[in-house]
């Protein structure tokens, strides 16, 4: 792997390494539920038990809001402080016929968020730790955007990503 | 046996260093007490709120230990509308005559932190930034708008009514008024939400003195009666704060409409009868969408009533009289108790330069919050 190495923010929420990465969900093997993260039970039924399901990774945005200022930390543990902290997005994206997932957007600009565009999975960095990992986790991009950034820098996979989390809104005209 | 309102007391909102929240809580209980006209070894029971104070049922040590069961209660931001609730119900039930309700809390400045352990989510949650209540309001309104048609300035005018009320209210926490467009060009929080369009949380503590309906004219000659205490949380499908998921497939509307049906069905009262609501606007889109959750208006309907100022004291349906949680913050354990101390004040016509016009005779109290839960309480003269 080129570039510094990466661990996920927690393990069984997402597959990694993986170049098409998705999400772990977890269906009910009791009632059919689809619910995420897996476990530790089901919110209809109140069942333990699951079947692993990866979800899938396009959906449309449902709603969404913005981060703009610097959340209490902890719990948050961005290596970013008060000056430096650049603000972030989150929403709901509804996975067709499977659940609605909250999840950071790569895109900070609202004027460039709309209710009901399409969005795809993506996995970001999002803090580093003292000896120089990248800590990554789950976001959704644009759909149209995440084609783009990755025609264009294939090879250099990490840094993409890097460079996504703090959108320059000059790639996303791309 | 009904139970009704026979006393209120509330200590200001606000910041008070080097005041615990125990010592607001003692003034607002004597203050309660003696707008009941009773002394404290009177009271029979009662029940008390925090978040920040681990034992506020030792608050006996402040007020003379009589030996009651004094119960701690605690649902987030719906922590008052139990205590109010438990205290009523304590009476009904013909436990007890004399009860009392108490909330107190006293937070440190900025957004609520906590490990998202205390709501029984992951830790990866708040790592990442995910863990913020405030994003649920901001996502909510956001749909809220696309959805019904509310624009930015009908935000900005709810913010300007509750700081333009709570100007006229010695007990509120943000007394100057603010123009829509200074409330327009604060930054942005959460979009579409800016900075005044929010509640802070902050200090304050409140009581309530409750009695047996027969034996009010003992205290008062203008006893308030208490018609409904409902409380819901959520069901699977509603739209929650701090949800990682939620279904596709399923819908429920938000514990407020199940809290709200609920309430009115006890109390044998429709929306229509409101004459002055309480209704928790942690944010200017949570007052919008609370009025249509209520059962106060329609989705959607609340552009033009906002506009045609419907909601101002003086309007047909005044909400937040006292500035609401805009204008005088939030400490958990005691915001709903303000509600109450509003309700109490209108309902008896004693409000002051915020007395509501005509005399309103019914007063609806809404509260929620965190895990996903909503506390409504009906009273009436």
């Amino acid at each position: 792997m080129t570039g510094p190495r990466q661990v996920p923010v927690a393990e069984g929420l997402f597959s990694w390494p993986s170049d098409e990465p998705r999400l772990i969900g977890a269906q009910c093997a009791s009632c059919g539920l689809v619910g995420f993260p897996a476990g530790p039970s089901c919110v209809r039924c109140g069942s333990g038990q699951f079947v692993e399901k990866l979800l899938a990774d396009r959906g449309t945005l449902w709603t969404f809001t913005t981060q703009n200022f610097r959340p209490p930390s902890p719990p948050y543990d961005g290596t970013d402080r008060a000056g430096s902290f650049r603000p972030y997005a989150v929403g709901y994206v509804e996975l067709p016929g499977e659940v609605m997932v909250e999840a950071r957007l790569t895109e900070s600009d609202p004027a460039r968020l709309a209710i009901g565009q399409q969005m795809r999975l993506t996995v970001i960095p999002y803090t580093v730790t003292p000896d120089g990992t990248e800590v990554v986790t789950f976001a959704f991009a644009p759909a149209d955007t995440v084609s783009a950034a990755a025609s264009a820098s294939a090879a250099a996979s990490a840094s993409a990503a890097a460079s996504a989390s703090p959108v320059d809104p000059a790639t996303q005209e791309a | 046996m009904e139970a009704v309102i026979v006393g209120v007391g509330l200590h200001p909102f606000g910041r008070f260093p080097g005041k615990s929240a125990m010592d607001m809580a003692a003034e607002a209980v004597r203050a309660a007490l003696a707008d009941a006209g009773v002394a404290w070894p009177q009271v029979q029971a009662g029940f008390v709120g925090s978040l920040e104070v681990a034992n506020p049922d030792a608050i006996v040590g402040r007020l003379g230990l009589t030996g009651i069961p004094l119960r701690g209660v605690f649902n987030g931001c719906a922590t008052a509308g139990t205590a109010v609730s438990m205290a009523a119900r304590a009476i009904e039930t013909g436990e007890h005559d004399l009860t009392i309700a108490i909330g107190m809390d006293k937070h440190p400045r900025g957004a609520f932190a906590a490990d998202p352990s205390v709501a029984g989510l992951p830790g990866w949650y708040g790592q990442t930034g995910l863990f913020l209540t405030t994003h649920f309001f901001g996502m909510k309104i956001n749909r809220y708008m696309h959805d019904h048609g509310i624009s930015r300035e009908t935000l900005a005018r709810v913010a300007a009514k509750n700081f333009r009320n709570a100007s006229g209210n010695e007990k509120a926490w943000r007394r100057t008024p603010l123009s829509e467009e200074e409330i327009l060009g604060s930054p942005v929080l959460n979009y579409p939400l800016t900075q005044y369009m929010y509640c802070g949380p902050d200090e304050g503590a409140g009581a309530v003195v409750l009695c047996r309906a027969d034996k009010a004219h003992q205290y008062t000659g203008r006893p308030v009666r208490v018609r409904a205490c409902a409380l819901r949380s959520r069901r699977l499908g509603a739209f929650e704060v701090q949800s990682p998921s939620m279904p596709v497939a399923e819908h429920a509307p938000s514990p407020t409409v199940d809290a709200s049906r609920d309430a009115y069905e006890i109390a044998g009262i429709g929306p229509q009868d409101v004459g002055v609501a309480q209704l928790q606007d942690t944010d200017a889109g949570s007052e919008i969408i609370h009025m249509a959750e209520n059962g106060l208006c329609q989705d959607g309907e609340q552009e033009r009533m906002i506009a045609d100022g419907e909601t101002e004291i003086g309007g047909r349906l005044p909400v937040n009289t006292d500035g609401g949680l805009m204008g005088n913050g939030e400490p958990i354990g005691a915001s709903g108790l303000r509600q109450i101390h509003e309700l109490v004040l209108q309902l008896r016509g004693n409000a002051g330069i915020r007395q509501v016009p005509g005399s309103p005779a019914v007063g609806y109290a809404h509260l929620y919050g965190s895990p996903g839960l909503s506390a409504v309480t009906i009273l009436s003269t």
